[in-house]
């Protein structure tokens, strides 16, 4: 008994690791402080210190920052030309995540149940490697892409859907001079970029729905489509609502697309980056900054409502 | 009424008729023939890899065969998709969906045919307190124990009201007294349901103890089907007496040896007597002496092995109280009766 109590290395790395073991509250503080500052202090709480800037308002005047709370700077949100601005933003974002989830649902779902293991590692590759390659190569290719001149329209001529690309483009809202000026393009720029973000979750979701619950509708009289809607569905709707968080909220922070691809029309991004750049206009980029949140917690809520989480 | 009674009976609930399936290299289920009758308890009994399971999955629909035909209730069912089909299944993983409350679990059957709600709410609660869950219609599948998982399964099977129910190992995951509690239920269910049920499983003791007729598989094939003590007592194989009970297996030699015909012959462990030295023969029986192998104390008996002097290794399961003193290499003598070596058609 001694010799097993009075272990013959008795380090002081040695000691540490048995006290850890011990007393595992220790080691996990050991482990969370670090992050939980980083997220607490320097994340989060520069967060809300640019956010707090949305209740201070900017004397027209000097151009200064009035350092007293008021409503009017978020108030003026609601100003045409801003809603605007939002009203865009959240429909193009909807749009980028309706369309990803309906061109990613099927690739995730073969991918989860019909794939072996080689398609299955091809699957990977395939959705990851855009994601290797530069942001800013990809939508400069995509403008190339969907230029007058560009392969998108040959292709079009080619299969005589020419005139169908111009009546779409003539088409308010979404047409313009060419697909490289339009929300069409834009929405198609933003789907490509966020699209592995789709498939990812919704494979994973898709992934852990055992075979046995489709066989059990199946065999209780279910037909496929009525087992699709009635038990994959639901069972996939968590990894959906996330990758629908991903690419929601990617959509609505992004600047830079909007600027290469899009018309002069300005997007929720461009306009925080002007208002916050050229413009000094702190308070009213953070209440814009604030939409995104706002329509974040707003779509949780509304997927919650729906039972998108039941199954977790 | 009478004629249409035994019309019902002609037919067989399930049939095979040469049914094979292959996956790839592998015959799951090679060339079976069965024939399952109306209201029969019946046990599909093998170990893994056998095909017990792929014959189920062949009734339920899951799979198709690649030869031969099946037939439910006179009906050829060959290309007929599960929900086409009048069986349902209870999952060894009981495969409960687990975004829906146990009520909407075992409606889930009816909500499928256009029943509307409240009836099936009735349903699923009569159906619920018929396999003792009721109240429990709100609760999510994750809140239930493994037993109470096993009767939602139940309920949400028989609620269709099947012609046949297949349940596949539904017992593995239960611990002992569940799974004796829930034998004496599924049996009772079956007998008052009057419902051919068609049972797998690996547990020789589970399948004797329920079924009506027991069909034990080996290698994608069946070995012997028959009612259970006809398996048990009279094991047609080597395989069978092995796996069914664990028999002693003894060579045509072996057999002659001690008197009894020149054939492959099983003897079971409990058919051996214990003897104490200098005692006589009984009338009709040979005495063996042998030294000790291997004890092991099981309880109500103990399992003796044991050698004799010609090499013949038997194992003796003998009441615990009849066993005085005894130990690994000590001598021990056996009396078996003639007429318990049960001579077998293959020593295979």
């Amino acid at each position: 008994m001694k010799a097993l109590a009075a272990a013959p290395h008795e380090g002081t790395p040695r000691r540490l690791s048995d006290l850890l073991v011990r007393r595992h509250n220790l080691l996990v503080l050991i482990l969370l402080v670090p992050p939980l500052l980083w997220l607490g202090m320097v994340y989060l709480g520069s967060l809300f210190v640019f956010l707090a800037q949305s209740i201070f308002s900017i004397d027209e005047f000097s151009g200064t920052i009035v350092r007293e709370p008021t409503l009017a700077t978020l108030a003026e949100l609601f100003r045409p030309a801003n809603f605007d601005i939002l009203m865009r933003t959240v429909g193009i974002a909807a749009a980028v995540t309706l369309l990803s989830a309906i061109i990613g649902f099927p690739m995730a779902y073969y991918a989860a149940r019909y794939a072996g293991p080689r398609a299955k590692a091809a699957f990977y590759l395939a959705v990851m490697m855009p994601l290797w390659s530069s942001y800013l190569v990809k939508i400069y290719g995509w403008k190339l892409l969907l230029a007058k001149e560009g392969a998108i329209g040959w292709i079009a001529g080619r299969l005589g859907l020419g005139p169908a690309l111009e009546a779409w483009l003539a088409l308010p809202l979404v047409g313009g001079p060419s697909l490289s000026v339009s929300y069409t393009g834009m929405v198609l720029v933003f789907t490509y970029l966020w699209l592995p973000f789709m498939i990812l979750p919704m494979h994973a979701a898709l992934e852990r729905v055992p075979s046995s619950l489709i066989e059990a509708a199946s065999d209780l009289g279910a037909s496929p489509g009525r087992a699709f809607r009635t038990i994959i569905l639901p069972l996939a709707l968590p990894g959906v609502v996330a990758g629908a968080i991903f690419t929601f909220s990617l959509t609505l922070g992004d600047y830079i697309a909007p600027q290469i691809i899009g018309t002069s029309a300005l997007v929720l991004g461009q306009a925080v980056y002007t208002l916050q750049g050229t413009a000094g206009n702190i308070p009213l980029a953070a209440a814009f900054s604030l939409v995104p949140i706002l329509v974040m917690a707003l779509f949780l809520t509304l997927a919650k409502k729906t039972g998108a989480f039941d199954a977790l | 009424m009478h004629a249409s009674f035994d019309t019902a009976l002609a037919i067989p609930a399930v049939r095979f008729e040469g049914v094979a399936r292959h996956f790839g290299p592998v015959k799951a289920v090679d060339g079976v023939d069965l024939s399952i009758l109306p209201g029969e308890f019946f046990a599909m009994l093998g170990p893994s890899g056998s095909g017990k399971t792929t014959c189920l999955r062949l009734i339920a629909g899951f799979e198709q065969p690649d030869a031969g035909h099946i037939e439910i209730f006179g009906e050829k069912v060959e290309g007929l998709p599960p929900y086409r089909r009048a069986v349902n299944t209870v999952f060894q993983d009981y495969a409960l969906f687990p975004h829906l409350s146990v009520g909407d679990n075992v409606a889930y059957g009816l909500r499928v045919r256009g029943v509307g709600r409240a009836e099936r709410d009735k349903q699923a609660r009569e159906a619920l307190a018929m396999v003792k869950l009721a109240g429990m219609e709100s609760r999510r599948p994750a809140q239930l124990s493994g037993g109470q998982r096993q009767r939602v399964a139940l309920a949400r099977a028989l609620i269709v009201r099947p012609k046949v129910l297949l349940l596949d190992e539904p017992l593995g995951a239960l611990d002992l007294k569940l799974r004796e509690e829930m034998q004496l239920e599924l049996k009772g269910l079956q007998r008052a349901l009057g419902l051919s049920f068609v049972f797998v499983t690996h547990d020789q003791g589970e399948a004797l103890s329920m079924a009506d007729r027991v069909a034990v598989f080996n290698e994608g094939r069946i070995v012997q089907v028959g009612p259970p003590e006809e398996v048990y007592e009279r094991p047609r194989t080597r395989f069978v007496a092995r796996f069914v009970g664990s028999a002693n297996v003894l060579s045509a030699a072996e057999a002659e040896a001690l008197g009894a015909p020149a054939r492959p012959s099983s003897l079971r462990p409990e058919k051996i007597a214990l003897m104490s030295a200098g005692a006589s023969a009984p009338a009709g029986t040979v005495v063996l002496d042998a030294v000790i192998v291997d004890v092991s104390y099981q309880g109500p008996v103990r399992r003796i092995t044991a050698r004799t002097p010609a090499g013949l290794v038997l194992v003796a399961a003998v009441p615990a109280g009849q066993v005085g003193k005894i130990e690994r290499g000590g001598p021990v003598r056996f009396a078996v009766r003639y007429d318990a070596l049960q001579p077998m058609e293959s020593g295979e």
